[in-house]
């Protein structure tokens, strides 16, 4: 018999974990925390959990494999992964390994809210997908990106084009996450993007800001204008019209390891 | 002078030399001062001899014995001569100035009668120098000359009254002198001692001589040279070797010098690449550990603040606590952005704008400091294409700097800009390199003033190697590896498929010597000549599309100036001189800055003068 809690913190810094607790205990969830990875699995016995927050360097199992754990359990928690040690290959690493987002460290504490509450309607969108799409509520369904596209975690995608060209966008699932972008911030032609980094920003209409990881790096060619104007264009059609960037890719091969289609 | 040194070995091979020559010299010179004199003596002996006979030619006519013997006794009397005789064909002795020999007999094989007697037979005429004969009577008397002179059957002889001499004998007797050599021998000697002292102080003056001028000219220059070598193996890349010569040792000391620098050089790069790489291991270490303490500082205060709408004092309190924790978030991020070196995000800008915004973070600083700020920008300069806050941060950096420079006191700081045109030799790093087969020559290990080398493999019959060209434009002359000297019949090819890299048939119109040619992608293909120092290399595409444009912006102050031997260590990590004032980052970050533009940094500075930093970016990236 399994209890239903909301959170899992799993940080070995005791300082950390109480501050992440008080933080969602003040929106009313309910948290477990734990300062291992072996001890996040024995607890995930007792208890369901809707989202873990877990740190990837941690002694004994490190956050990767944890989630490597989760995955052969067969389990479907939600994993948001934090580090100190942020860097492009541990985001990008995160996200093709099954984990819902991710988010630096240090954070204060709207922006780790901002993150959660986002990868918990994430996982709640991805529960109702796999109910069989019985369920006709249309906020909380998506649609999941073409087959010929590539994805970098439930964050964003690229298609790959004839001409060595690259389209890049962001996915149905992301956005119906994010819940109603007022605007987005995009960078100019000409700049630089890194797999990895955040490459566009999403308000959304409560305020947040929401950082879209870019999932290949490589050069800016085109921005689409259309989804700068009307957001609301790249809500209703995510995929086609609702494009960020065409860009020339820097590196398409190593980046496409951390890709899945 | 060490023993077996070359200036050893120089003057021993010259004072052997000399040594053969004077020696073979003396030896001759003895030998004919000895026949001259010798010859003389002969001379005068025949003379002697020959009026010996001519004065007693008369009583021998008139066959007057008494004053015959009478005559020879008063010659024989004569200090010069010893003996004086006369004996007839049969040899008997007729006269002498002896007395007891008179009557005796000859013995025709010896000293005296052999010259005529030897054949068997005696001849009737002799040269003079067969007449006399060199003799010791024993081995202590003096040498002796002898000399005889046969006495002819003259017709008047034959016709005398005495009738003592039938007409058909031709030779009627001997008259024999023998003089002592003594005087002779005398005068051999000194002249040998004269010759013998003469020969052993041209040696000792000719050794002293030489060992000096090769000390002076060859053996302390050399031993300066060792000295050097010796300071520079033992890791002293500053000695250098004074050079106040033109000769070959004086070029040798220029180059030994040129040499350390760029061994300097080379060792200052690759200990700047070791220390980056060592704070990038520092820096991720440090930011994670850092991150988690301000993880826990940055979400409690962020959330005290929200829960503090109604207590506006403690809120205020808070918004610094948070904020001053995200500033401390920005810089471990830019620590571990420095120790990444990440991508600058490049667009088009203008550099005095950029200028201008450095002014203004730093001129409140500047105002407490007394110090006037002057920009002397020029009005038409073409626009670059930078990440321009990171090249804000290069200003800022290098405006403090020279504030920090000025201190206390009052003082200027003169930041200009211009655009400049700069060829692309020296100034265009060539990073790929292929070879027919596209193979990339350019080698990530091997770095030469920190740029990673152009290797080639080189080949001649046996022998076989690698070498590293310098990959600027221009400077492939400038090499690492153990390059062969002779480049006849030297094969350059690729390390990884050993094709070669000689261009057929177009010898360097510089030296003639034979050339390589490789590919840039894109960009055509890249000749240089083989041989080194000859320097010559041509690049069409870049040679006539080069822009050679370049902006440059000069930092200078009237401050403190900075110390001649901490120029080549100020773009490295912590070599602050500021001591707790600065982090030591500063510089070695503009570097890294400056560097991943593709732009230069360098600075010129006198102690108590001032400095000058001078950035060059290239227009168009």
């Amino acid at each position: 018999m399994t209890t239903q809690r909301d959170i899992l913190v799993i940080e070995d810094e005791r300082s950390v974990s109480r501050a992440v607790e008080m933080v969602c205990e003040d929106e009313g969830m309910s948290v477990v925390a734990v300062d291992s990875a072996g001890a996040a699995l024995e607890v995930l016995d007792r208890f369901r959990f809707r989202l873990a927050l877990c740190d990837i360097m941690m002694q004994g199992l490190d956050g990767f494999q944890f989630l490597e754990a989760l995955n052969r359990r067969g389990l479907d928690l939600p994993v948001v992964m934090m580090t100190g040690y942020s860097t492009m290959e541990n985001a990008v690493r995160s996200l093709a390994m099954g984990a819902i987002d991710y988010i630096p460290k240090p954070f204060t504490a709207d922006e780790l809210l901002t993150v959660i509450r986002r990868s918990l309607r994430s996982g709640m969108l991805l529960d109702k997908a796999e109910a069989a799409g019985l369920e006709r509520d249309h906020t909380l369904s998506f649609v999941p990106c073409p087959s010929t596209y590539y994805r970098l975690g439930c964050v964003s995608w690229v298609k790959l084009e004839d001409e060595g060209t690259a389209r890049i966008g962001v996915s149905d699932l992301f956005l119906k996450s994010v819940d109603g972008v007022r605007a987005f911030e995009l960078s100019p032609v000409g700049e630089p993007l890194v797999q990895g980094t955040p490459c566009a920003y999403a308000t959304s209409t409560d305020g947040s800001v929401h950082g879209i990881m870019c999932p290949m790096g490589g050069k800016i060619l085109e921005v689409n204008e259309d989804a700068l104007s009307d957001p609301l264009l790249v809500e209703k059609d995510p995929y086609f019209r609702g494009w960020l960037y065409r860009i020339l890719p820097s590196n398409p091969d190593s980046n496409l390891r951390w890709l899945s289609s | 002078m060490i023993r077996g040194s070359i200036g050893v070995r120089l003057t021993a091979g010259v004072m052997l030399t000399a040594l053969l020559v004077i020696v073979v010299f003396a030896i001759f010179s003895i030998r004919s001062e000895r026949q001259s004199l010798l010859r003389e003596v002969e001379r005068h002996a025949s003379q002697i001899s020959e009026h010996v006979k001519s004065d007693l030619g008369y009583d021998m006519l008139h066959n007057d014995v008494q004053r015959i013997h009478a005559g020879i006794r008063r010659i024989g009397e004569q200090d010069s001569i010893d003996r004086v005789r006369m004996f007839n064909k049969s040899g008997e002795i007729m006269y002498s100035s002896d007395p007891s020999d008179i009557g005796t007999m000859v013995d025709t094989r010896a000293e005296s009668c052999y010259r005529c007697h030897s054949e068997g037979r005696p001849i009737e005429q002799l040269a003079t120098s067969e007449r006399t004969r060199i003799f010791r009577l024993d081995d202590d008397s003096p040498r002796m000359l002898g000399i005889i002179n046969p006495i002819y059957n003259e017709p008047s002889c034959a016709t005398a009254a005495c009738h003592a001499h039938p007409e058909s004998q031709t030779v009627l007797g001997v008259l024999d002198i023998t003089m002592p050599l003594t005087d002779v021998d005398r005068n051999i000697r000194n002249s040998q001692l004269a010759i013998i002292v003469f020969a052993v102080s041209a040696i000792v003056l000719l050794g002293l001589v030489v060992s000096l001028l090769v000390r002076w000219w060859v053996d302390q220059p050399v031993q300066k040279l060792v000295t050097a070598t010796r300071q520079v193996a033992g890791g002293n890349l500053g000695h250098t070797v004074e050079v106040d010569r033109k000769d070959e040792l004086g070029i040798l000391a220029a180059s030994f010098n040129n040499m350390t620098e760029k061994l300097a050089e080379a060792r200052l790069q690759l200990f700047q690449s070791d220390k980056l790489a060592s704070l990038g291991r520092l820096a991720a270490g440090v930011a994670h550990e850092i991150n988690n303490p301000l993880t826990a500082v940055l979400t409690y205060s962020s959330y005290l603040r929200k829960r503090s709408g109604n207590q506006p004092e403690m809120k205020k309190d808070l918004d610094v606590i948070v904020e001053e924790t995200i500033r401390c978030r920005e810089i471990v991020k830019s620590l571990l952005d420095f120790a990444r070196q990440t991508v600058p995000k490049k667009r088009s800008a203008n550099i005095n704008e950029i200028i201008g915004r450095a002014r203004n973070v730093v001129e409140n600083q500047l105002a407490i400091g007394r110090v006037n700020l002057v920009l002397d920008l020029a009005d038409d300069l073409p626009a670059v294409t930078v990440d321009a806050n990171q090249i804000q941060q290069v200003f800022i950096n290098l405006m403090v700097n020279a504030a920090d420079a000025i201190g206390e006191g009052s003082g200027t700081i003169r930041v200009s800009s211009r655009s400049i045109n700069l060829s692309p030799r020296g100034v265009l790093q060539i990073k790929q390199a292929l070879c027919r087969k596209r193979h990339d020559l350019v080698d990530r290990k091997i770095q030469i003033d920190g740029k990673p080398a152009i290797t080639m493999r080189f080949a001649r019959g046996d022998q076989d190697g690698l070498i590293h060209l310098d990959p600027m434009y221009g400077s492939n002359d400038h090499r690492l590896g153990d390059f062969p000297g002779m480049i006849e019949g030297l094969d350059l090819q690729c390390p990884h498929c050993q094709v070669s890299l000689l261009a057929e048939d177009e010898p360097c119109p510089r030296c003639g010597a034979p050339t390589y040619a490789f590919e840039v992608p894109l960009k055509g293909m890249v000749h240089g000549c083989l041989n080194e120092g000859c320097g010559w290399s041509r690049w069409d595409e870049v040679d006539s599309a080069w822009n050679d444009e370049f902006v440059e912006v000069r930092v200078e102050d009237d401050g403190c100036g900075i110390p001649r031997s901490q120029i080549p260590k100020l773009f490295e990590p912590f070599a602050t001189t500021k001591g707790q004032k600065g982090t030591g980052l500063g510089l070695a970050v503009s570097w890294g800055i400056i560097d991943n533009h593709n732009g230069t940094i360098r600075v010129e500075s006198e102690v108590d003068v001032g400095t000058t930093f001078i950035v060059r970016l290239p227009v168009g990236g």
